[in-house]
């Protein structure tokens, strides 16, 4: 019995782990064939079943007709979902501090509502905004730039981070800044010197998501930006209707989803000393 | 009064009210007007969109489906995700890297990797078919027939967020307490009836939590959907996002759309918040 679970275990792991490291795998084939290779139906092994050749990888280097510029779009990519990240980290970390620690009223509305209020905007479809967010950014003369996108992807991540915040400081003791505040700091004074020096595991791992939700978001990068400014989803996925070749396409892909996969050795990290438990509850 | 506390909360609370509610008022006010191509303005028609809506087939139908792919995805990254960190909870040889691995495809973006499954579910040149040809198995019509799309996205869907699943259940079991297991052990339980008896009931409120996230996340599902198979072929994988996304932005009838939204809205927090609660009554309930 023992025996056969183990065994059915083995499958399972090994059968996942081949499911989940298949796309990446004939990405990176692709990335190296050329027309002949490509046309001539699915083959895996470079040198056995076809000559690789670089084209794929050497054009999104080039500029003009010829190629497709993948610095752009990745610099624009980086810019929005940094500056949003740490605008909502900011903003997020104060209002959870707040709302864990302070009382807040107004009317029948009290702390448990406002914490609501910002979690359950995860609820909402981003297309219900889509219309609205279109023109307001017009009226702002903001379309088509970096800082209308922060805009919208901070009321995006910002409920993000207050959520996993505010999880993170229930569980930070309120002694801990009764003893600053005895020793003569004033609340933010003891926030800023005492707790936010203490929160570096909460905020690593609420900005991890917010830079995941905010470089893979593609559904406001594709309705408010057109030529100036351009994300990484939204150029693979005009480059994907055009007769882009696969080749291409595939290295672009690769080159756009690297930077957040190394992120998952940190997600792992602080998954194993536990520290994401409070985060999720 | 402006005291010390406010500076912590109002800077966040002012921009999301700033940045959603206005946002969402006027979507509100739009939906009563009749702002399309030909008509750009606020008029007044009264709610005659939103009879349009009740009466728009191809809307409910979108719906339908929506909560169909929604369910069945949601089940299978639970099981899945469940087996797969019940599997890695153990000491595993090379369990980090297997945990790394299993993680990595939420990181990457859905559009991104959707682009990468349409070259594999291509009919002719991609590896899907070319595998199951080698099993004996002929070509299937991945994305060119309603059911091939229909699976073709909940596959996709299953292989991004079935790592989201893992995540959450596995950052569960590592903080379990001891004493059951050691109890269940004393009894001479069964590694079955220690799972259904000690492991699931103390899972519970995490499972709720993560059925209850991922059902949130896909309701919203559109990006997938659109480069992978356009909500085609006709509108056999076509989801009400994606649905309002053709009369609003493409077809550029405003107030409908924003009619139409508004009820989707409107269905999608009556629907979850129900099913939160049978959720709520059916595992919670148990292990009372």
């Amino acid at each position: 019995m023992n025996k056969f679970y183990h065994i059915l275990k083995t499958l399972f792991l090994f059968g996942w782990s081949l499911f989940v490291v298949f796309p990446f795998l004939w990405a990176l084939t692709t990335s190296f064939k050329d027309a002949n290779a490509i046309t001539s139906g699915a083959t895996y092994i470079p040198w056995v079943d076809y000559e690789p050749s670089t084209q794929g990888w050497t054009s999104l280097f080039t500029t003009g007709s010829q190629g497709i510029n993948i610095v752009g779009p990745f610099i624009d990519s980086a810019a929005v979902t940094l500056i949003a990240s740490l605008v909502s980290l900011a903003l997020g970390t104060l209002a959870a501090y707040g709302l864990s620690r302070f009382e807040y009223r107004l009317g029948f509305v009290k702390n448990s509502d406002i914490t609501f209020f910002f979690i359950s905007q995860r609820i909402m479809p981003p297309i219900v905004l889509a219309i609205p967010f279109f023109l307001m950014l017009k009226e702002l003369g903001a379309l088509d730039t970096i800082f209308g996108l922060v805009l919208v992807y901070v009321a995006l991540l910002l409920p993000i981070a207050v959520w996993v915040m505010t999880d993170f400081f229930a569980g930070i003791p309120k002694e801990l800044d009764e003893m600053a505040m005895t020793d003569g700091c004033s609340p933010i004074g003891a926030f800023f010197r005492v707790i936010l020096p203490n929160s570096v595991p909460g905020l690593v791992v609420a900005g991890m998501f917010c830079l995941i939700f905010g470089w893979n978001d593609f559904f406001f990068a594709f309705t408010l930006t057109f030529t100036e400014t351009q994300l990484l989803p939204v150029s693979i996925v005009s480059l994907n209707s055009s007769v882009t070749p696969w080749w291409s396409l595939s290295a672009f892909a690769l080159i756009s989803v690297a930077p957040l996969a190394c992120v998952a050795v940190i997600v792992e990290r602080y998954m194993s000393r536990g520290t994401m438990s409070g985060a999720i509850r | 009064m402006l005291s010390s506390k406010h500076f912590f909360l109002l800077p966040a609370l002012l921009t999301l009210v700033a940045i959603i509610l206005f946002p969402l008022l006027f979507t509100i006010r739009v939906s009563f007007s009749s702002w399309d191509v030909f008509q750009s303005g606020l008029d007044y028609i009264g709610v005659k969109n939103y009879g349009r809506v009740f009466a728009d087939e191809r809307f409910w139908q979108s719906l339908g489906r929506l909560s169909l792919l929604s369910l069945i995805s949601v089940s299978l990254q639970y099981t899945l995700g469940f087996a797969l960190a019940l599997a890695v909870w153990k000491q595993v040889r090379g369990g980090r890297f297997l945990r790394v691995l299993f993680l990595i495809p939420m990181m990457t973006t859905p559009v991104v990797m959707s682009v990468i499954w349409r070259t594999v579910f291509h009919e002719s040149l991609g590896p899907a078919n070319d595998i199951l040809g080698m099993f004996g198995i002929g070509a299937v019509p991945w994305l060119s027939s309603a059911t091939g799309a229909f699976i073709s996205v909940l596959i996709v869907e299953v292989w991004q967020w079935t790592p989201f699943m893992f995540l959450l259940l596995l950052a569960g079991l590592v903080s379990l307490p001891r004493e059951p297991y050691l109890a269940a052990a004393i009894d001479g339980a069964g590694t079955w009836r220690t799972f259904w008896q000690v492991t699931f009931p103390l899972m519970a409120p995490i499972t709720i939590g993560a059925l209850i996230i991922r059902l949130i996340e896909a309701s919203k599902i559109m990006d997938t959907v659109y480069v992978l198979t356009s909500g085609g072929p006709g509108t056999a994988t076509e989801t009400s996002s994606y649905y309002i996304y053709i009369r609003g932005l493409r077809d550029f009838q405003i107030g409908y759309s924003a009619a139409l939204s508004l009820v989707y809205l409107v269905i999608m927090i009556v629907s979850l918040t129900v099913i939160a609660k049978l959720l709520l009554r059916l595992l919670v309930g148990k292990v009372g």
